[in-house]
């Protein structure tokens, strides 16, 4: 049971609240019409699914009903960062060393 | 190998056991091997003993980063069946079961394949619906799998609570009696010694750090722990791992890891007699030779390498249990733990060549890979020897996710109306 | 002579209150604060169980949760609790307790012919066996390895005690309280610190209720237990928790308490719950667990009578028992010569102490010699007589050469053991944290801090009573720090006497016997000996893990916690490599066997899963519906009359339907308000359909996709102003398609102004459908006009239904005239009941779901998720009319333009006739092109749906076949265990194909 940060009620709150919409910052193409079969299923289907500090999506279902992103270890879910929808992901390797990864 | 019998039982009581050899040697890495399977789980190990048996492949490494069998294969339930809905999954499931009811003997190793039956349970009108649909299907497949009413359920299982006045009552469920169970150490142990036996290197403790290619992009080995490895092949048997170990020879994978939780009980008498699966209310049950209920839980909702995952997922798979089988609310929970699940968006395994010239991966198996071990290291086996898929697993690509001929177990069941 | 092992006076039971328990039927008296276990020991019951594997008599080795041997069946009401601790039952007045795992009696147990057979069974012998003839495994041979496997019987009755459930935030959990937790506490809470300190057992105070060699402040430590405790209860911010076990240690500092209420209270309150989980997120955790002491391996160390050191201390001072007349005390550390000590003084004949080490340290001798003890240094326990009870012991006496020569036999009818102390590092390790190896204390100890936690005192390996008391005080004055940023100085206790116990020892000791014929136990309850783990080592199980796994050793319901040190030395010392190259295996959660209940709470019956009703329930309720669940909801499935079967009650209402009316509650389907200037163009990406020119006033079937292509759900959308869309989704899609709509909204397309709003539970709706449909709700609709022409079907207006403002819809899912009312919730009761009333002056009825599914059958209608199943394009389904031919973009466009998506001979929706028409389908079934296929036959496709027509009087199925809709009017098989069925593949719309009947 993990304890989450949600960037927009200001509140810590446990998982259960939450919905996980798994690995943040895959964007839809704009003009999907446009996309090569390679590059619609990487969109669909391909995952990082990285061991060690990853940036997620977050949905604060049973709250504010807003996503958000997080940085977590996947390794000790740890989470080092949070932060809402739409802000450029942060420097993953920075917050690594940070976090003495 | 010195073979295992009651006879041998016998005479090396007489020498107090001294005599007994080693099961599986632990050499040193040679610098070359024809083929490199990375991780030595049950698939893993099972591909080397195929590839050595079969396709006269001796000269053979397995590498483990940590204990062979210490993975998946050490931390699931054991369930062992074969009743899935698509011809492609039932082909490749059944064809475990093939094996599997001959595996102690092929082995020498008694695996303990138990075929108690695993049953299915339906709570709903569209849960009644799914499992005939797939024991319609499953009978034109030649796959064993049959209706049963509540009341024939609880003649096969006595303590399932069918009273109407339950949240979800049991509308009736699919029985697979050839299902059943397996030691999981078993089936590790039994090919790491029978793979031993055939000449394969065992190598444990010797996790690998990264995957070689050449110029023209085939493998050429893999960096290890214990240094460089020369390998005309190498496939990959990582299970939750896959994308970590896949990532190092650059290619992306459409799977997600997640923590997945097991229980048992403390060891009591004989109290359950057969598998029971409920997918509805999410619980599954058996008891192993030892006595101890052997429950699995859920999968928590984000990817982690932890290996263990939430109470409140634990919660709601004893909810479900003591639910369905009320007496059992006084047993006490002995131990938890958690394995990695690698998931695929089609809840289907990949086994396939990459578009890496002689990589091969054998992932994806979520939930449920234990079951198809023998299966699935024999048709991988044959995809490593020859370089390409035996029918059987020829429909579990990598490809099949670009094009869209998926293999849907999950979207089957899907739930609406 | 009742209780003849009691001693005269002392220990914290009340000797006022004498309780009578029985065990196996037989009756005995113990006193309230006697543990079962302290209360059998007083009555010289040293026998309680068998064990696992050989069925050897086995006693009472502990007196804590760590208890390997003693448990036991607890009987009470008709409820059975199997493998209880007798160690840790608290006695109550008329307890039961059975002892387990022999047949027929504890006595004479047939099954210790396992014993005899041993050389048979070494570790992992059936991995060897067993294998022939095949079928024999599962018919003959794990039948009766079952039935010899297993400890405690199974209960056989459902249970009739709940179990509670609660939530709490502190900023300072301490578990365990000993000395230093203890201290831990008082430190945090004075500086205001929220405290929770929680102890597995019935009283606080650990190791200090059974020291009486030591004071604290001048007091004796049960004393200064009793001021602390009266000092920490009188803290409003303190929060004590007895008989509570801290069990599992989760990610982001969440731990998990179990909390025993009842099973210690004789007659307990029947409002009271017998336990309760806590589950708490606390700022910093004080692990404050201790240490437990080790056996010595030697052998025959199993037998009933041989306990631990500081078991035998603790039943003598805390309990007022003495474990034996005659004592022989074995050890190779400083803290069992204590117990011997104190033996002595309560008149227990000490027979010798015998302790490894060569000069045990000379104060203790001192002590020893003052009270006349013999003590044996460089000596060692070679292994012991007496079936049911130890009556003698063989000494060996410890060569330079490393040799053991005999050193005689020693009777006793009781051993002490202390080969050193481990500390309890479990919830340590459950935090995620690394122990690491002390090699000064011979111990894994805990290594960096993961979580906010910290061990102190034993637990982290600090022994005596100052120091532990000392670091107690800091670790409680930090973890509060850390949690609070505040402190506060408080006054330490001091501690006199209580010094830290040097000494002990690892492995199996050195003896003089017959090293293949002796058992010398390291793992008691799994029956692991020595010679097993170095089996296993030669049989290449060189990882920790594997030697678990392969002998069982640490599997056990103690988790090891007596046998893991020993067995890893023994391996280490097997595989000639380092100890810490071996490894340590994991210590899991659960800390102790915890109750199913527990976990499961509250959540039973109906609160397994909240309960949906839909206004109409009730009235259903009385009215004899049945109901079936969907999802969560309770939705009627169909309304039997007069005895009426599903069969006939469905043919009914499908009949009155359409020949009259109908009325349908179909508030369970999702709804969901889309709003905003880019509602349109949001429906439009979300939607295979086109929005933009939809007028207001108007409805359409909406059709959703995933991004992949799949249909995956559907509803009939209406426009109720430029920028207002009413949605609806299925019953089951409502959550995922309100969460995807979100998702997309938030995520991919922030720059659109709308916003949406499940609806759900918002509205009731009534469906009202059938020729009649006009008539039954003209009376009560004001604000709209009916009629055809002003409302033509595929439309939706806003007025009153009974004076209370509704969206009336004019669409139907029957083919026939209809109507679909929403009201307010709160009004849905109202508007049911006079719809219902009113539906009767027109020989109406009400429908459930079964009949619904007939009457859009037979329109051809498809349900998502029975004739889809998430692998289905719109093009399968026959529904490429629902595409937006001009539409750039849409969810699942792209997706459908995959290769597979378009391929040839994918499935499509067809009908199915049989050639019978009595004969129905069955749902599921597979359909052929063969009559009789071979097994392993690809099938064309599978029925979706089945059922009796009342409108065609004959059977109709739904169906998905491939390339079907090119096969209109051939003939396939659907094979049948009786036999083939043939059929003719149909358009999918059986009844009124020109749609006549639902534009009236």
């Amino acid at each position: 049971m993990l304890l989450i940060y949600c960037p927009y009620c200001d509140v810590e709150r446990a998982e259960t609240e939450f919905h996980c919409g798994g690995e943040a910052h895959i964007a839809r193409p704009s003009d999907p019409s446009q996309t090569s079969e390679e590059e619609w299923v990487e969109f669909l289907y391909m995952r990082s699914n990285t061991k060690g500090v990853a940036a997620e999506r977050w949905r604060h279902i049973h709250g504010c009903g807003r996503f958000f992103n997080a940085v977590r270890d996947t390794v000790s879910d740890k989470f080092l960062k949070f932060y809402k929808a739409g802000e450029t992901m942060p420097d993953l390797e920075k917050i690594s060393k940070e976090a003495g990864k | 190998m010195k073979r295992y019998s009651f006879l041998e039982l016998a005479k090396n009581a007489f020498s107090a056991h001294q005599n007994w050899g080693r099961q599986w040697r632990a050499p040193e890495p040679k610098a070359e091997y024809d083929v490199v399977i990375v991780g030595a789980g049950g698939h893993g190990l099972a591909t080397a003993y195929y590839l050595a048996k079969e396709h006269g492949i001796r000269n053979i490494a397995v590498l483990e980063k940590g204990w062979l069998g210490g993975g998946n294969t050490g931390r699931n339930t054991t369930i062992v069946r074969s009743n899935y809905l698509w011809e492609e999954s039932a082909a490749l499931y059944n064809h475990a079961i093939g094996l599997w009811q001959n595996l102690s003997q092929e082995l020498n190793y008694n695996v303990m394949y138990s075929a108690r039956g695993v049953m299915m349970l339906a709570h709903t009108v569209h849960d009644v619906q799914v499992a005939q649909r797939h024991i319609h299907a499953n009978r034109l497949a030649g796959v064993q799998n049959e209706w049963l009413t509540p009341e024939q359920a609880k003649e096969y299982c006595p303590p399932l609570n069918i009273s109407k006045n339950i949240r979800y009552p049991v509308m009736g469920a699919a029985l697979q009696r050839v299902g059943g169970t397996a030691r999981h150490d078993g089936v590790a142990w039994g090919y790491a010694r029978g793979a031993d036996d055939l000449g394969v290197d065992i190598i444990q403790n010797c996790a690998v750090t990264g995957i070689r290619r050449s110029a023209d992009g085939a493998v050429e080995g893999v960096e290890t722990a214990k240094g460089f490895i020369k390998a005309k092949k190498v496939g990959v048997v990582a299970a939750g791992h896959t994308s970590v170990v896949m990532d190092m020879a650059g290619v992306r994978l459409p799977l997600e890891s997640f923590p997945l939780q097991a229980l048992v009980s403390e060891p009591v008498k004989p109290a359950f007699p057969c598998v029971v699966m409920s997918n509805t209310i999410h619980a599954y049950i058996s008891q192993s030779d030892k006595g101890e209920l052997v429950i699995g839980a859920g999968t928590d909702q984000f990817v982690s390498y932890a290996q263990a995952g939430g109470i409140h997922i634990t919660n709601h798979t004893i909810d479900a249990i003591c639910e369905l089988f009320p007496h059992f609310r006084r047993m006490r929970m002995l131990r938890n733990w958690g394995g990695i699940v690698d998931t695929t968006p089609d809840r289907s395994p990949i086994l396939s060549k990459t578009p890496v010239q002689g990589l091969y991966v054998n992932c994806g198996w979520g939930t449920g890979g234990f079951k198809a071990t023998p299966g699935s290291g024999h048709v991988f086996a044959h995809t490593i020897a020859k370089d390409e898929p035996h029918p059987i697993n020829a429909p579990f690509t990598i490809e099949r996710f670009r094009t869209g001929r998926l293999i849907d177990e999950a979207a089957a069941a899907a739930v609406a109306h | 002579m009742s209780q003849p092992f009691r001693t005269e006076k002392g220990g914290r039971i009340d000797r006022n209150e004498q309780l009578t328990f029985t065990f196996d039927g037989e009756q005995m008296q113990g006193h309230k604060g006697d543990t079962l276990a302290s209360a059998l020991l007083a009555n010289g019951v040293h026998l309680v169980g068998r064990s696992f594997k050989y069925h050897r008599p086995r006693g009472i080795i502990s007196s804590g949760s760590e208890e390997p041997n003693a448990l036991v069946g607890i009987y009470r009401n008709g409820d059975q609790t199997p493998n209880l601790r007798a160690t840790q039952v608290e006695l109550y007045q008329g307890l039961e307790a059975i002892s387990q795992n022999r047949f027929p009696s504890l006595g004479f147990d047939i099954g210790a012919i396992n014993d005899l057979m041993s050389p048979l069974f070494p570790a992992g012998f059936y991995y060897k066996t067993f294998m022939w003839p095949k079928s024999f495994w599962d018919r003959v041979y794990e039948p009766v390895i079952r039935a010899a496997a297993g400890l405690g019987k199974p209960p056989k009755k459902p249970d009739h005690d709940f179990y509670g459930n609660l939530y709490a935030h502190c900023d300072v959990l301490v578990a365990g309280s000993g000395p230093s937790g203890l201290a831990a506490a008082l430190a945090a809470a004075e500086t205001g610190a929220k405290v929770i300190l929680c102890d597995e057992q019935a009283e606080f105070g650990g190791s200090l209720l059974s020291e009486n060699s030591a004071s604290v402040d001048g007091k004796e430590p049960a004393d200064w237990v009793a001021v602390t405790l009266a000092r920490l209860g009188a803290m409003d911010n303190v929060t004590l928790l007895p008989r509570t076990t801290a069990f599992g240690y989760f990610a982001h500092n969440y731990v998990a308490l179990a909390e025993r209420i009842t099973d210690h209270i004789a007659n307990p309150d029947p409002k009271l719950p017998r336990e309760r989980l806590w589950q708490v997120r606390a700022k910093e955790v004080v692990i404050a667990a201790g240490a437990i002491e080790r056996p010595l391996v030697f052998p025959e160390n199993d037998r009933p009578g041989i306990l631990l050191a500081d078991a035998g201390r603790t039943y003598l001072n805390r309990y007022g028992v003495k474990v034996g007349h005659k004592v022989l005390v074995a050890t190779a550390s400083d803290s069992a010569w204590q117990a011997a000590f104190d033996m002595a003084d309560h008149g227990v004949e000490v027979a010798a102490i015998v302790d490894l080490r060569e000069t045990p340290p000379k104060n203790l001798m001192a002590i020893a010699e003052a009270r006349g003890i013999r003590v044996e240094a460089g000596c060692v326990v070679t292994g012991t007589l007496g079936r049911k009870r130890v009556k003698a012991a063989l000494l060996g006496r410890l060569m330079t050469s490393g040799q053991v020569a005999s050193g005689g036999q020693v009777e006793c009818d009781a051993l002490l053991m202390s080969g050193g102390w481990t500390p309890t590092v479990s919830l340590y390790s459950q935090s995620r944290g690394k122990v690491v190896w002390d090699g000064d204390k011979g111990a894994f100890v805990p290594g960096k801090s993961v979580q906010h936690e910290r061990s102190t005192g034993a637990s982290k390996g600090l022994y005596g009573l100052q120091a532990t008391l000392e670091d107690g005080y800091a670790a409680g004055e930090n973890a509060a720090k850390a949690a609070t940023g505040k402190s506060a100085k408080i006054a330490y206790s001091t501690a006199t006497g209580g010094e830290a116990s040097n000494g002990g020892t690892l492995g199996a000791l050195p003896h003089d016997r017959n090293a293949s014929r002796v058992k010398a136990f390291v793992d008691y309850q799994n029956d692991v000996t020595a010679k097993d783990v170095k089996l296993a080592v030669r049989e290449g199980m060189h990882s920790i893990e594997h030697i678990k796994r392969y002998t069982t050793t640490g599997m056990a319901t103690d988790q090891g916690r007596l046998s893991n040190m020993n067995a890893l030395k023994i391996a280490s010392g097997a595989l000639d490599r380092p100890l810490t190259d071996v490894g340590l295996t994991t210590f899991r959660q659960p800390f102790t066997p915890t109750t199913f209940g527990l976990f499961a709470g509250v959540s039973r019956g109906d609160f397994f899963d909240p309960v949906r009703k839909t206004p109409s329930h009730d009235w259903v309720v009385e009215n004899g519906g049945v109901f079936e669940d969907v999802g969560q909801w309770k939705r009627t499935w169909y309304f039997p009359k007069n005895g009426e079967d599903m069969h006939a009650a469905v043919a009914r209402e499908c009949k009155i339907a359409r020949e009259s009316v109908g009325l349908f509650d179909a508030s369970t389907l999702g709804k969901i308000e889309v709003v905003g200037p880019d509602a349109a163009e949001f429906l439009e990406r979300m939607y295979t359909n086109p929005w933009k020119k939809l007028a207001t006033g108007r409805c359409r079937y909406g059709l959703l996709l995933n991004d992949a292509g799949f249909i995956t759900d559907d509803g009939v959308i209406g426009r109720l102003a430029e920028g207002r869309f009413h949605v609806t989704t299925t019953t089951g899609g409502a959550p995922s398609v309100f969460a995807r709509m979100e998702d997309y909204l938030q995520t991919e397309w922030p720059d659109l102004d709308v916003w949406i709003t499940s609806t759900t539970e918002q509205y009731a709706v009534a469906a009202v459908q059938g020729p009649k449909a006009r008539e039954v709700i003209a009376p009560f609709i004001e604000g709209i006009d009916l009629s055809a022409e002003n409302l033509p079907h595929m439309s939706v207006r806003e007025g009153t239904f009974c004076g209370v403002p509704c969206r009336l819809f004019r669409i139907s899912f029957t083919g026939e005239l209809g109507f679909e009312i929403n009201v307010s919730r709160r009004h849905g009761k109202m508007m049911w009941e006079t719809l219902a009333k009113e539906i009767e002056k027109h020989s109406g009825t009400a429908y459930g779901t079964e009949t619904m599914h007939v009457l859009r059958a037979e329109k051809g209608y498809i349900i998502v998720g029975q004739d889809t199943d998430g692998t289905v394009t719109p093009q399968d389904a026959g529904m490429t009319w629902a595409i937006g031919k001009k539409k750039l973009d849409f969810v699942g466009k792209r997706g459908l333009e995959r290769p597979d998506l378009k391929a040839d001979g994918r499935p499509q929706f067809v009908g199915l006739l049989t050639t019978d028409p009595k004969v129905k389908l069955e749902e599921g079934a597979q359909v052929t092109v063969a009559e009789n296929p071979a097994t392993g036959t690809s099938a064309e496709g599978h029925v979706t749906s089945s059922y009796y027509s009342p409108a065609l009087d004959r059977t109709i199925a739904l169906a998905m076949v491939k390339n079907g809709q090119a096969l209109e009017g051939k003939t396939l098989y659907v094979p049948m265990p009786e036999g083939s069925i043939p059929v003719e593949v149909t358009g999918t719309v059986f009844y009124d194909k020109e749609g006549a009947r639902i534009n009236v």
